[in-house]
């Protein structure tokens, strides 16, 4: 789950992390009174949306009077803000962030994650703040410097100091980034982060080092304990489908093709969505039903495929191990009565009672076309749709 | 023979009263051996009960004690069971097998380090597999987890995935086809696990009743490349590889909760790319895995 900026900040400073000044508006005339609470002479105009590069889009302005904050408040709020993250429809701006301006000597990177491998957990740094990471990685991968922590110990002032040190920060801040690099580290691990990311980190004329953004992204499953996070979702960043999908259990993210699929399993629900694309289609959407496809959530999983105006076809592809292939078959017949399908059905039935299930099919009179391998069913939906 | 399992194991049910447990160890009961495989089951609030006529009892270790089991099997709910998996290796278990899907990173991050820590002070080793899998399974004599056994048949063919129904899929094509299984293993699709796709090659090339591999595996992490690269230099077997992905868009959660493009090398592509390099013979098309491997024979 992702949070906006303001929020980051505010989980940020709730753990010692220095941060600008700032208030949180919802129209221009709080972005002024803010301005005007701030005091100061310059204000950062900050859209608030989860997706990245919201500078470079124009969501982002720095203003030098409160007139200006006035401009651009109205210039963002509302705005369909494009980013190389939003797609080419971009995101509406709703939520706005205005700060007071910082006096920025120097950028940095830190940023804080989970590594697979060594199973650890990473703090890694850069003196080249202020830009995507994965340019640095690309173009000069030597100036990103890591220190792997074993959380059974926790970031060391030692690892943090090296960090610090390591990306050039001047010595007499050192100590004021070995607080924040451990501020970042210990709300990354109590809020069951998975990435917690400050870009730019920066340094002020007066040797401060605060965190200029803040971007997070939590643990799914970790949620559960974690009801301050949860307040924090923003159901307006979210695509509607996939909020909706989330009520009945199902795993789904929307795709760009127009042959919706639904599948059991995650593994088997990528691997039918690779078929289609091999045989010459695309895949609206992946979509796993999990182990017990019942009919209630296989009727929720079609009204959902069915409402993305982009599907033309639906590919249906279940195996049936615990769950028999006559439940499965019922409960498709049922979806599909109740969803009112007027699109072409391919179901692929694989496992347990798999002859019974495809009979079923067969005697419900609905033109349901049925397939042996996941070959044969995306050959099939491919050419339904042509 | 086989790997990790065999119809001499005897089996603790960590989670065996919850609605999940109870269906699954019946199922995995009526399963070959089973009757004498499954031996206890572990419940503080249930001790000196019995379900399916398998005693249990308060903890891991009082059940390994009495019984002489050495291998657990986990359905314990999310949120208690990384302290299951850890009881387990406290009691200085072989194998523990977790099921449980849903499980905080955090978690096991935790008890992955506790784990090897133990090892480090000299501690016996305790193998985990999973969690958020689907356990493992040696046909006709043994399976430890939630798949469909009438679909395996007995054989020589190993298979190792991240994923359940992915696991199935490519186990009935193989079966469908005349070929039978070792023994098929589901890791799990989970970012911080236990044995990864190297450690179970490494059991198979060991294996001398295995002839061939089939590895699945998932876009997300470093895993898949590093069993190839490993195979590259030691494995004595033919393999058939096949990562699913290929259509998944970066930043995206595909289901697993490791099942997430975020570098540019954990892609579908540059997996199969790295497999291929290294010797397997991978296909982009899920309904040729058992074909392809049968035509390695």
């Amino acid at each position: 789950m992702k949070i906006h900026e303001y929020q980051g900040k505010e989980l940020l400073s709730q753990f010692g992390v220095r941060v600008p000044r700032g208030v949180f508006c919802q129209s221009v005339d709080e972005a002024v009174k803010a301005a005007e609470l701030l005091g100061g002479k310059v204000w950062v105009v900050k859209a608030q949306i989860h997706a990245g590069g919201r500078g470079k889009g124009g969501g982002v302005k720095v203003a030098k009077s409160l007139e200006e904050v006035r401009t651009y408040a109205q210039q963002i709020l509302g705005m369909q803000l494009v980013t190389h993250q939003t797609g080419p429809e971009g995101q509406n701006v709703r939520r706005l962030l205005v700060e007071e301006g910082a006096d920025i000597r120097k950028e940095y990177y830190v940023a804080v994650l989970t590594d697979r491998a060594t199973q650890k957990i990473v703090v890694m740094a850069s003196s080249e703040g202020g830009m995507e990471i994965e340019e640095v990685a690309h173009h000069s991968p030597e100036k990103i410097l890591k220190v792997y922590v074993d959380p059974l110990v926790g970031l060391t002032d030692a690892q943090a100091s090296e960090l610090a040190q390591g990306i050039g920060i001047p010595a007499a801040s050192v100590g004021k980034a070995v607080a924040l690099f451990s501020g970042l580290y210990t709300c990354y691990v109590r809020t069951d982060a998975s990435l917690a990311e400050i870009n730019p980190l920066i340094l002020e004329g007066n040797g401060d080092v605060k965190a200029l953004d803040a971007k997070f992204n939590f643990d799914a499953n970790a949620l559960f304990r974690h009801p301050e996070i949860v307040a924090y979702r923003d159901l307006d960043e979210e695509d509607p489908n996939e909020i909706e999908a989330s009520k009945f259990d199902l795993a789904y993210i929307s795709l760009d093709g127009n042959i919706g699929c639904l599948v059991n399993g995650a593994g088997l629900a990528m691997a039918t969505m690779d078929a289609i694309k091999l045989f010459g289609g695309s895949p609206a959407n992946f979509l796993d039903v999990g182990g017990g496809a019942s009919t209630e959530k296989v009727t929720a999983a079609f009204k959902i495929m069915l409402s993305n105006e982009k599907v033309q076809g639906i590919l249906v592809n279940i195996f049936g191990g615990i769950m028999k292939c006559d439940t499965i078959a019922n409960g498709v017949i049922a979806a599909v009565r109740e969803a009112h399908l007027t699109v072409p059905l391919v179901v692929r039935m694989k496992g347990t009672n798999e002859e019974l299930g495809k009979q079923i099919l067969k005697d419900s009179g609905l033109p349901i076309i049925t397939a042996d391998t996941m070959a044969e069913a995306a050959t099939k939906i491919v050419a339904a749709v042509k | 023979m086989s790997i990790l399992i065999n119809k001499d194991t005897r089996v603790i049910t960590q989670g065996i009263t919850g609605k999940t447990g109870q269906f699954h160890t019946e199922k995995c009961q009526e399963y070959a051996n089973g009757k004498a495989c499954f031996v206890a089951g572990v419940n503080p609030k249930k001790a000196g009960e019995s379900i399916f006529d398998i005693p249990i009892f308060a903890t891991v270790s009082e059940a390994k004690q009495q019984t002489g089991a050495n291998v657990s099997v986990i359905y314990v709910p999310p949120a208690g069971a990384a302290d299951a998996i850890w009881e387990a290796v406290e009691a200085d278990l072989d194998l523990v097998i977790c099921i449980t899907e849903g499980i905080p990173v955090r978690d096991m991050l935790m008890v992955r380090n506790r784990m090897k820590q133990k090892v480090a002070d000299g501690g016996k080793e305790t193998l985990l597999l999973g969690p958020n899998c689907p356990g493992l399974i040696t046909p006709d004599e043994i399976k430890i987890g939630i798949m469909p056994g009438h679909i395996h048949r007995k054989g020589r063919i190993g298979v190792v995935s991240r994923s359940g129904t992915l696991t199935y899929e490519a186990v009935a094509q193989l079966t469908e086809i005349g070929l039978g299984q070792s023994s098929a293993v589901g890791i799990g699709g989970d970012p911080i696990n236990g044995l990864k796709h190297i450690d179970v090659m490494r059991l198979f090339n060991d294996d001398p009743d295995t002839d061939a591999v089939i590895m699945i595996g998932e876009i997300g992490g470093p895993d898949e490349a590093e069993a190839a690269y490993w195979c590259k230099e030691h494995m004595k077997k033919p393999v058939v590889g096949f990562i699913a992905g290929v259509t998944a868009p970066p930043g995206k959660r595909m289901g697993h909760a490791g099942a997430l493009i975020s570098g540019g090398a954990d892609t579908a592509d540059a997996k199969l790319a790295i497999m291929e390099e290294c010797g397997f013979k991978i296909t982009r098309n899920p309904s040729e895995i058992g074909k392809l491997l049968k035509s390695l024979l």
